[in-house]
């Protein structure tokens, strides 16, 4: 990977800011924030409530478009596309893990993990091979006809997590992927990740538990629509209680 | 986008709400089966109007006698006789839109053979009046204008009067029935014509020649003709000029001045038919625009349902779009659940429709005739309806933002 990979980094975010107008006052969610990943990082976005964690993290995933500034992701000035380029950057380069896991109800496992794929016109036999590898890669290969309400909220987060990596993306966001979870569940799907950057994919994540953070490679706090530290670290290794 | 691609994912979206679906897609169902039906009926009854007044025959025009006025007491059309065998002449040589002109004059008569009578309309004619009315013998013939010139005891039956006569099947051509105790010999049974626009029988007639009828029944020659003349036109487009044409040679013979009212009535039956089909057009056009109305009404359903669904499934259209769903592929899915949706409809309407405008043709009586442009028409206004109606959820559905439709609650 490392012989390919261009020298640009992955995301290169210069002076973004987004003000919402409520009435007469207005709101900098983002307060000229510049941010630079390097491929291969794993990195905790964390800040209290409002300080524009989620904002950033909506921008840097291509699903808002911020105020001003500059966004080059992958060596694309991503800022200024309309919204179906938009819909192709967030099909083809990025892989989305949220909260709510935001599955399809009464749809299969497969089917959910299918979808980037549907979009990108993939072939119906070559989407299904793709989704059950994707599946088994998150322990879920034998699971790939149960629909969400059959599947336990870890598993739920796996399918998400499935369908985030089926498109072999370059960078997958997650916007706190273990809110809705128990501290168990957590670790095995902060253990999940680890896998999967260890496996050379950048990962990009919201929280607000310092011990779910505790799990990157760099710890980014972000207060009033700013950036007010970002420390590297040496990430602790999720195991599971015996 | 490729239909492929669409049409799976938003079969998949209705399948998953049958019922919903089901009904959705009724509202269009009974839009397209009601037009084609009303359709379907409209043209029967045309057809049926049509076929009653051919049994009158084509080109037909029927001149009647004058009025008698009494004291105040206006007698209706042919209670005094105005009309004279010269102006039957007239009519015959200096008309040149007629082609053809014949007097009849009827009485009630009991008509015996052996041991049955039938009573029954008896009518004095020329040989002409067979072909004004387009009227064959269904058995031996008509007779000729020698029989009238000898004023011969021969007759022709209706197909009703031969029946009751003689009885079903049998063959009365060449026997005899006796009228006021004067012998007739059968000559013919003419087809069978049917039911007139007033519903009585056509068939329920006999006719003889004028001569005969004068000598034998009337009891001698009058200057008038006790009964009415009936004319054939040259053509259906020439109905209009015959009757002006008779109106002005039959004012000219009776000498009436500018002012004074014609003393006689000319019936163009060919108007009067085209009136009736005119009306059963009309008939037609108001069954088939309350049929679009509710078809109307079904789309409105189906932009109803669609919104609602937009709505319901706002979240479900933001994880699209976050997985790379462009605003194109949002907007043609949506579009393919509503035409879906419509096209199903009409398919299932088409099929109803067919179905209930055949029952309706035997029950009312008359041929079903299968509505093929009338399916197609209502087949592509259904899948119209779904164009029309499905675009603004549809577009609802793609303006969305990815964030503002991930954050619905």
């Amino acid at each position: 990977m490392s012989a390919s990979t261009p020298p640009s980094p992955l995301v290169l975010a210069r002076d973004l800011r987004k003000t919402y107008v409520l009435g007469d006052t207005t709101l900098n969610a983002l307060d000229g924030v510049s941010v630079t990943v390097e491929r291969g990082e794993f990195v905790a976005i964390m800040g209290p409530s409002g300080s524009g964690k989620s904002t950033l993290m909506n921008v840097l995933g291509c699903l808002d478009r911020p105020t001003s500034g500059s966004y080059v992701l992958d060596g694309n000035e991503v800022s200024r596309l309309s919204r179906g380029e938009l819909a192709d950057v967030r099909n083809k380069t990025i892989g989305f893990v949220f909260q709510s896991f935001n599955l399809l109800a009464r749809t299969s496992a497969v089917e959910n993990v299918e979808l980037p794929l549907v979009y990108a016109g993939v072939s119906r036999r070559e989407r299904r091979e793709r989704s059950a590898r994707a599946l088994e890669r998150v322990g879920l290969g034998a699971r790939l006809d149960h629909t969400p309400s059959q599947l336990s909220g870890g598993q739920q987060q796996r399918v998400a997590i499935a369908r985030a990596i089926v498109n072999d993306p370059k960078i997958v966001f997650a916007d706190e992927p273990t809110g809705n979870l128990d501290t168990k569940t957590s670790v095995e799907v902060m253990r999940l990740f680890q896998e999967l950057w260890r496996g050379g994919l950048t990962i990009v994540f919201v929280t607000h538990e310092p011990d779910v953070a505790l799990y990157s490679s760099r710890v980014i706090v972000v207060r009033d629509g700013k950036i007010v530290s970002d420390l590297r670290q040496d990430p602790k290794v999720a195991e599971l209680a015996a | 986008m490729k239909l492929g691609q669409v049409l799976p994912i938003a079969l998949g979206a209705l399948m998953r709400n049958k019922t919903r679906s089901f009904l959705t897609a009724l509202g269009v169902i009974i839009g397209v089966a009601s037009v084609i039906s009303m359709a379907a009926v409209g043209e029967g009854a045309k057809a049926r109007v049509a076929a009653v007044f051919s049994g009158m025959g084509t080109n037909v025009l029927i001149v009647l006698s004058g009025s008698t006025s009494s004291g105040g007491v206006m007698g209706g059309f042919g209670s005094m006789p105005t009309l004279t065998w010269d102006d039957l002449r007239a009519i015959r040589t200096q008309a040149p839109a007629v082609r053809a002109a014949a007097p009849q004059q009827s009485t009630r008569a009991t008509l015996m053979a052996q041991d049955q009578n039938w009573t029954t309309s008896v009518a004095g004619i020329t040989p002409e009046f067979f072909g004004i009315r387009d009227w064959r013998a269904d058995k031996g013939s008509t007779f000729a204008d020698a029989d009238d010139q000898a004023g011969a005891k021969v007759i022709v039956l209706g197909e009703t009067v031969a029946e009751r006569i003689f009885g079903l099947g049998a063959d009365p051509v060449g026997r005899t029935v006796r009228i006021r105790s004067v012998p007739f010999v059968v000559l013919g049974v003419l087809d069978r014509k049917g039911q007139s626009p007033m519903g009585s029988d056509y068939d329920d007639v006999a006719y003889i020649p004028i001569r005969t009828f004068q000598n034998q029944i009337q009891g001698g020659l009058q200057k008038f003709i006790a009964g009415i003349i009936l004319v054939g036109a040259t053509s259906s487009d020439n109905t209009r000029r015959a009757q002006s044409e008779i109106k002005a040679i039959l004012r000219d013979r009776h000498h009436l001045g500018p002012v004074d009212d014609d003393d006689f009535n000319i019936r163009n039956l060919t108007e009067i038919a085209n009136a009736q089909a005119q009306g059963t057009q009309v008939l037609t056009a108001l069954l088939a625009a309350i049929a679009v109305v509710s078809l109307i009404v079904g789309g409105i359903g189906i932009m109803n349902i669609m919104l609602v669904s937009v709505t319901e499934r706002t979240r479900e259209i933001g994880v699209r779009m976050a997985v790379g769903a462009r605003p194109s592929q949002v907007l043609a899915q949506f579009m393919a659940e509503a035409l879906t949706l419509s096209m199903i409809g009409g398919v299932i309407g088409v099929a109803l429709g067919s179905t209930l405008a055949r029952l309706a043709a035997s029950r009312l009586g008359y041929a079903y005739v299968p509505q093929v442009d009338t399916a197609i028409l209502a087949f592509g206004f259904s899948v119209a309806v779904g164009l029309v109606f499905g675009i603004y959820p549809a577009r609802k559905a793609a303006q969305l933002e990815p964030i503002d439709a991930l954050r619905f609650e």
